[in-house]
C-alpha cells in the first residue's frame, strides 16, 4: 500500500484541506514577514545583529524563539490528534495522516522543542553564571544554532512538500526502511535529525569546553551554581550519546537510499539493532532533557527561599550519578524484545536505581525550602508544580521499571501517561520556570505575572485532565499509535475526559504567549539587574548584560557568590573600576555559520529527493565555508576601553 | 516457614484487591490489566501492585512534606517558623534520604526478578499446547502444529492449559498483547520468540497489536476464546470437518498488506511457519528453530487430532 502522497504533477501534496491551510499560513507568514522587514527598512538590523552574531546572549535568544515556535507547531500536532481521539470511530484525520502527526509531534517535541529550549537555557545562563565573556567556541555556537535552525525548516517543510515521517519519532527499522515506507517522507526525518545532531553535539563539545576552561578566577567546580553543573552533566551525556544516533541514522539512510541492509534480518542485517543503537542514544537523551530542568529548579529553590541549596555535594553528585547510570538503562524501552530474563533483570534493577539520586535530589529540594521563607514568583510557582508531578511521574516509572510488570504496560497509554509526565512535568516545567527566571535578564523586563498565573494554572490543571485518564486507559487496554478506537471498550469516557485536558492546555499556551505579547509593551522595566534578589553572578550584572558581559572579569571566592557580597555588605567588590578596564578581546560577526545551515538545508534536502547533485553541491559548499574560516586571519577584535567605559556609563554602573 | 508464607500470600492479596479496589469501582472486566484471567496475568498484577504500594511510601510523605513545607515556610511578614538562611547540610538526614530508597529498590528489585524468572517458565505442569502466531500486515495468523489447523483474527484456547505461543512476523514487527491472559512479546521477522499464557476461566479475550505496524495498525485486533478442553476439542474436530485447508496461494494472499475478518482453515501448507522464519533470516534462532521444526514433523508425520504435548517446556532445546 504506498502510503506517499506526492501527486503525479509534482513535490506539492494535495487534497487535504488541513495541508491547504497549512499552505495558506506559510506563504502568509512569509509574505508577512518580509513586508514588516522590509517596510521597516529591517533587513540589514536582521543581518547584522542577529543572522550573523556569535554573541551567546542572542543565540540563546534565537534558539528560545524557536523553541517557542516549535512548541505551537508539535502542540496543534497533539490538539489535532487529541480532537481524533476524542470519541470512537472519529474520522477527523485518516490512519496516514494521524501516523504522519504522532510522528512529527514526537520528533519535533523532543528534538526542536525541548534540546533548543535547553541549549537556549544553556546559551544564555551559563556564561554569565561563571564569570565569562562568551563561550569557548562562539562561532561553533553559531553554527550549531543555525544547523538546528535549518534542520527544524526541513523537518517542518515535510508537511507541505513530500510528506512528513509517519513511522513514529522512534522510526523503528524495518517498518521505516524503504520496504515498508516508501516516499521521502521518512529520509527528512532521518536527514533533519541527522543535521540537527551535529549542532547538538557541538554545543555539548563547547559547553563542556566553556565550562572547564573559561571560569572566573577563584570558581572552583565545587563553587559553581548547580544550573551549570547541570550542564557539565548534560554536556558529558550529549558527547558520549549523540553519536550513536549519528551511526543509526546513516545506517538507516544507507538502507533506504543505497539499498544496503543493516537492518533488514533476510539478508543478514538485524532490526533489533536498530533498536538498540537507537536507544543507546535515547535513554541519556532522556537525562540529557531532564537534568538541565533539575539545574534549574536548585537554582530557583535556593533564590525563592532566600537559601543556600540543601546539600549541594549530594546534588553535584546525583547529577553525575545520574549521568553514569542512564548508559545502563536503554533496554527498559524493549523488555518485550525477547531477551533472556538474564538481561531484563539487569536493566529493570539499572532502570530502579535511576531513581535513588533523583529522590534524593526531590528531598533536597523539599530541604532548600525548609527553614526558608518561599516567595512565590511565577518561576518558583512552576518549581513547585513541578515536584508533585515530576514525583507521580518518577513513581510510574520504577513502576515501569519492573520488567514483567512492563510486559503488561508497555506501548499502551500507561506509557504514554508516564513519560509526559515526566517531560511535561519535568523537562517543560522546568523550561518554563527558567524561560521566566532568566527573561529580566535576557531582555530587561519582567514578564507579566496577572497572565503568567492563568497560563500557569490552566496549563496545569489541562495536564492533569489530559494525562491522568490514560493511565487508566493503558490499564484498560488501549495501546498508543491507535488512530482511531471501536467503541464499547470502555474507554471513551477517559479519553474524550483527556482530549478537554489538552484542549485547556493548549487555551494555557496561548495565555503564555499572551503574557509575553502583553509583557512586550507593558512589562516592568528591570532597572536592578537582580530582580529576583538572586544568588550567582549573572544577577550582577546589568539586564541584559552588554555584549562583553563582565567589563572587569571578578574574582570568585564564594559559592552564590553574588548573595554572599550581599549578605555582607560588599557589593562593591564587584563595582567597576575605570584604571581596572583593559581592551575586551571578542569575536566578531560571521555570517558564515548562517550560511553553512542553509547549505545543510541543501544538503538534505538532496539527500530527501536523492538528488545527488544538488547534495554535493551543498557539501562543497560547506567545505568551502569551512576553508575561507581556517583562512581568515582575524576573526576577533579589541572593544578599546573608552568603549567599555561608555557603555558602562550609560549601564550607570562606572 | 509455611506461616511466613502464608502471611505473604494473605498481605499479597490484600494488596492486590485493595489496588484493584482503587481504581476498579465495581467496572470489572474493562480494566483488562487489573483483572487477570489467568496465572501470567495475576502474577504481574502482584508485581503492579507491589510496585505501586512500595513507590507510595515514598510518594505520600514526600507530598505531605511538600505541602507543610509550602504553608509553613511562606515568605509573609509575621511567620514564626524559624529561618536559617545557611541552613544546607546535615549528614543524618542525607543518610535517611540514600538509604530509604536504595532500600525500596533493594526489595522491588529482588522481587522483580524474582517474577522475571518465574514467567520464563510454563505457569502449571499440566501438558502444554503449542500456537505458532504470524503477524502480518494487518492481521493475525495463528497456528496449531498440534492439530495442524489455522485460524486468522481469532484464536480458540483449553482453559486451565499453558499455552506456548511462538511468535513471528511476516510484516514489520509488532507485539501480540492479550491483557487479561498476560503481558506481551514482540513478533519480529526472522525470530521466533515464546510467550507463556494461561486461561484460568473460559471467556472472550481482547487482544491486539502493541508495537506499530503503520496504517492499518489500528485494526490488529484479534479475540482468544477460552474453553474447556471438551468444547476445545469439539471445535478443533469442527474445524478439520468443515473448514476448508490453507493453500500456498491463500497464504500468500493473507500477506498482501490489507484488513480481513476471522479466519478458519483446517489445514496450512507445511512448515509454512518455519519457512517464514527461515526465509527471513532466522539463522540467530537456529536453537529454536530446530525445535520447532521437531515439534512440526511430530504434528505432520503422528496427524493427529487431539493435544500433542511438547517435549521440551521451557527456552531452547539445546
Amino acid at each position: 500500500m504506498p502510503p506517499s502522497h506526492l501527486s503525479h504533477w509534482g513535490l506539492l501534496i494535495t487534497g487535504d484541506p488541513l495541508i491547504y491551510g497549512a499552505d495558506a499560513s506559510i506563504v502568509l507568514a512569509t509574505v508577512a514577514i518580509i513586508f514588516v522587514l522590509t517596510k521597516y527598512k529591517k533587513w540589514g538590523w536582521l543581518w547584522r545583529e542577529w543572522l550573523t552574531t556569535v554573541d551567546h546572549k542572542k543565540i540563546g535568544i534565537m534558539y528560545l524563539i524557536a523553541a517557542v515556535l516549535m512548541l505551537f507547531r508539535a502542540g496543534v500536532d497533539a490538539e489535532l490528534m487529541r480532537t481524533q481521539l476524542a470519541l470512537p470511530n472519529l474520522h477527523v484525520l485518516g490512519p496516514e495522516h494521524y501516523d504522519q502527526i504522532f510522528t512529527t509531534h514526537g520528533t519535533i517535541m523532543l528534538l526542536f522543542m525541548a534540546m533548543p529550549f535547553i541549549f537556549a537555557l544553556m546559551n544564555i545562563a551559563v556564561p554569565l553564571q561563571i564569570g565569562a565573556r562568551d563561550v569557548a567556541f562562539p562561532f561553533l555556537n553559531a553554527i550549531s544554532f543555525w544547523v538546528f535552525f535549518f534542520a527544524a525548516m526541513l523537518l517542518n517543510i515535510s508537511f507541505v512538500i513530500g510528506g512528513s515521517p509517519d513511522a513514529g519519532w522512534t522510526s523503528y527499522a524495518p517498518l521505516a526502511g524503504a520496504g515498508f515506507d516508501t516516499g521521502p517522507g521518512e529520509n527528512f526525518y532521518l536527514l533533519s535529525l541527522q543535521i540537527t545532531g551535529i549542532g547538538s553535539l557541538a554545543t555539548g563539545i563547547n559547553f563542556l569546553a566553556t565550562i572547564f576552561k573559561m571560569r572566573a578566577p577563584g570558581m572552583k567546580l565545587m563553587k559553581m551554581p548547580l544550573f551549570t553543573w547541570s550542564i557539565v552533566a548534560t554536556s558529558i551525556l550529549i558527547i558520549y550519546a549523540f553519536p550513536a544516533l549519528t551511526v543509526v541514522l546513516t545506517l538507516l539512510l544507507i538502507d533506504r537510499i543505497a539499498g544496503a541492509h543493516f537492518f533488514t534480518i533476510a539478508a543478514g542485517g538485524n532490526p533489533m539493532m536498530y533498536i538498540n543503537m537507537f536507544w543507546i542514544w535515547g535513554h541519556p537523551e532522556v537525562y540529557i532533557l531532564i537534568l538541565p530542568a533539575f539545574g534549574v529548579f536548585s537554582e530557583i529553590a535556593a533564590t525563592f527561599s532566600r537559601k543556600a541549596v540543601f546539600g549541594y555535594k549530594s546534588m553535584v553528585f546525583s547529577l553525575l550519578l545520574i549521568s553514569l547510570i542512564s548508559y545502563f538503562v536503554w533496554a527498559h524501552h524493549f523488555f518485550t524484545m525477547g531477551a533472556g530474563a538474564g538481561v531484563n533483570s539487569f536493566f529493570a534493577v539499572a532502570s530502579m536505581l535511576v531513581g535513588i539520586p533523583t529522590g534524593v535530589k526531590i528531598f533536597n529540594w523539599l530541604f532548600t525550602m525548609f527553614h526558608g521563607r518561599i516567595r512565590i514568583k511565577m518561576p518558583m510557582l512552576w518549581m513547585l508544580a513541578f515536584i508533585p508531578c515530576f514525583t507521580m511521574g518518577g513513581m510510574t516509572g520504577v513502576m515501569l521499571a519492573a520488567a514483567p510488570a512492563d510486559y503488561q504496560y508497555h506501548n499502551s497509554y500507561f506509557l504514554i501517561a508516564h513519560f509526559h509526565q515526566v517531560l511535561i512535568g519535568g523537562t517543560l516545567f522546568g523550561m518554563l520556570a527558567a524561560m521566566y527566571y532568566w527573561w529580566p535578564k535576557m531582555f530587561g523586563f519582567m514578564l507579566n505575572e496577572y497572565w503568567g498565573k492563568w497560563a500557569f494554572w490552566l496549563f496545569n490543571i489541562g495536564f492533569y485532565v489530559c494525562f491522568e485518564p490514560q493511565y487508566i486507559l493503558g490499564l484498560m487496554g488501549m495501546q498508543r499509535r491507535m488512530y482511531t478506537y471501536p467503541k464499547g471498550m470502555g474507554w471513551t469516557d477517559l479519553n474524550f475526559i483527556s482530549t478537554i485536558g489538552a484542549y485547556i492546555m493548549g487555551i494555557g499556551f496561548l495565555v503564555l504567549v499572551w503574557d509575553i505579547v502583553y509583557s512586550i509593551k507593558y512589562g516592568e522595566r528591570d532597572l536592578t539587574g537582580d530582580p529576583w534578589d538572586g544568588r550567582t553572578l549573572e544577577w550582577s550584572l546589568p539586564s541584559p548584560a552588554p555584549h562583553y558581559n563582565f567589563a572587569v572579569i571578578p574574582t570568585i571566592t564564594h559559592r552564590d557568590h553574588w548573595w554572599e557580597l550581599k549578605q555582607t555588605g560588599r557589593q562593591d567588590e564587584l563595582k567597576i573600576h575605570e584604571q581596572d578596564i583593559r581592551p575586551i578581546h571578542m569575536p566578531k560577526n560571521s555570517g558564515k555559520p548562517f550560511l553553512i545551515g542553509l547549505s545543510f538545508f541543501v544538503v538534505g534536502w538532496g539527500f530527501v529527493f536523492e538528488w545527488y547533485i544538488l547534495a554535493v553541491l551543498g557539501l562543497l559548499a560547506i567545505f568551502v565555508m569551512m576553508f575561507m574560516r581556517s583562512a581568515e586571519q582575524h576573526p576577533d577584535y579589541h572593544i578599546p576601553v573608552e568603549e567599555v567605559v561608555h557603555t558602562e556609563t550609560a549601564l550607570g554602573r562606572l | 516457614m509455611r506461616q511466613r508464607k502464608k502471611a505473604k500470600r494473605a498481605a499479597a492479596y490484600l494488596a492486590v484487591s485493595a489496588g484493584a479496589a482503587l481504581l476498579l469501582s465495581g467496572c470489572g472486566s474493562q480494566y483488562q490489566v487489573l483483572d487477570p484471567a489467568g496465572p501470567v496475568a495475576k502474577t504481574e498484577l502482584h508485581l503492579i501492585v507491589m510496585s505501586a504500594l512500595l513507590m507510595l511510601i515514598v510518594i505520600i510523605p514526600v507530598l505531605i512534606l511538600f505541602f507543610y513545607i509550602l504553608y509553613r515556610y511562606r515568605d509573609k511578614p509575621n511567620n514564626t517558623a524559624p529561618y536559617e538562611p545557611n541552613h544546607q547540610d546535615s549528614k543524618v538526614l542525607e543518610i535517611v534520604w540514600w538509604g530509604i530508597p536504595i532500600l525500596i529498590v533493594a526489595i522491588l528489585g529482588a522481587y522483580t526478578i524474582k517474577t522475571t524468572f518465574i514467567l520464563t517458565k510454563p505457569p502449571t505442569n499440566t501438558t502444554p499446547i503449542t500456537v505458532e502466531v504470524t503477524s502480518m500486515d494487518w492481521k493475525w495468523l495463528f497456528q496449531y502444529p498440534g492439530s495442524h489447523i489455522a485460524t486468522v483474527n481469532y484464536l480458540d484456547v483449553p482453559v486451565g492449559v499453558p499455552i506456548q505461543f511462538v511468535l513471528t512476523s511476516n510484516a514489520p514487527m509488532n507485539s501480540f498483547w492479550v491483557p487479561r491472559l498476560g503481558g506481551q512479546e514482540y513478533t519480529m521477522p526472522g525470530m521466533a520468540m515464546r510467550l507463556w499464557l494461561q486461561a484460568s476461566y473460559p471467556g472472550k479475550y481482547y487482544g491486539h497489536g502493541a508495537n506499530f505496524t503503520g496504517r492499518g495498525f489500528s485494526h490488529t485486533t484479534f479475540y482468544v476464546y477460552a474453553k474447556p478442553m471438551p468444547q476445545f476439542k469439539q471445535w478443533v474436530q469442527s474445524v478439520k470437518a468443515s473448514a476448508k485447508p490453507l493453500t500456498m496461494t491463500e497464504y500468500k494472499k493473507l500477506n498482501v498488506p490489507g484488513i480481513v475478518g476471522n479466519l478458519t482453515f483446517s489445514s496450512y501448507p507445511k512448515n509454512v511457519f518455519y519457512n517464514t522464519v527461515m526465509n527471513d533470516g532466522g539463522k540467530y534462532m537456529s536453537s529454536t528453530m530446530d525445535s520447532m521444526m521437531a515439534i512440526g514433523k511430530k504434528a505432520s508425520t503422528s496427524n493427529m487430532s487431539g493435544m500433542p504435548g511438547m517435549s521440551n517446556t521451557s527456552g531452547s532445546s539445546k
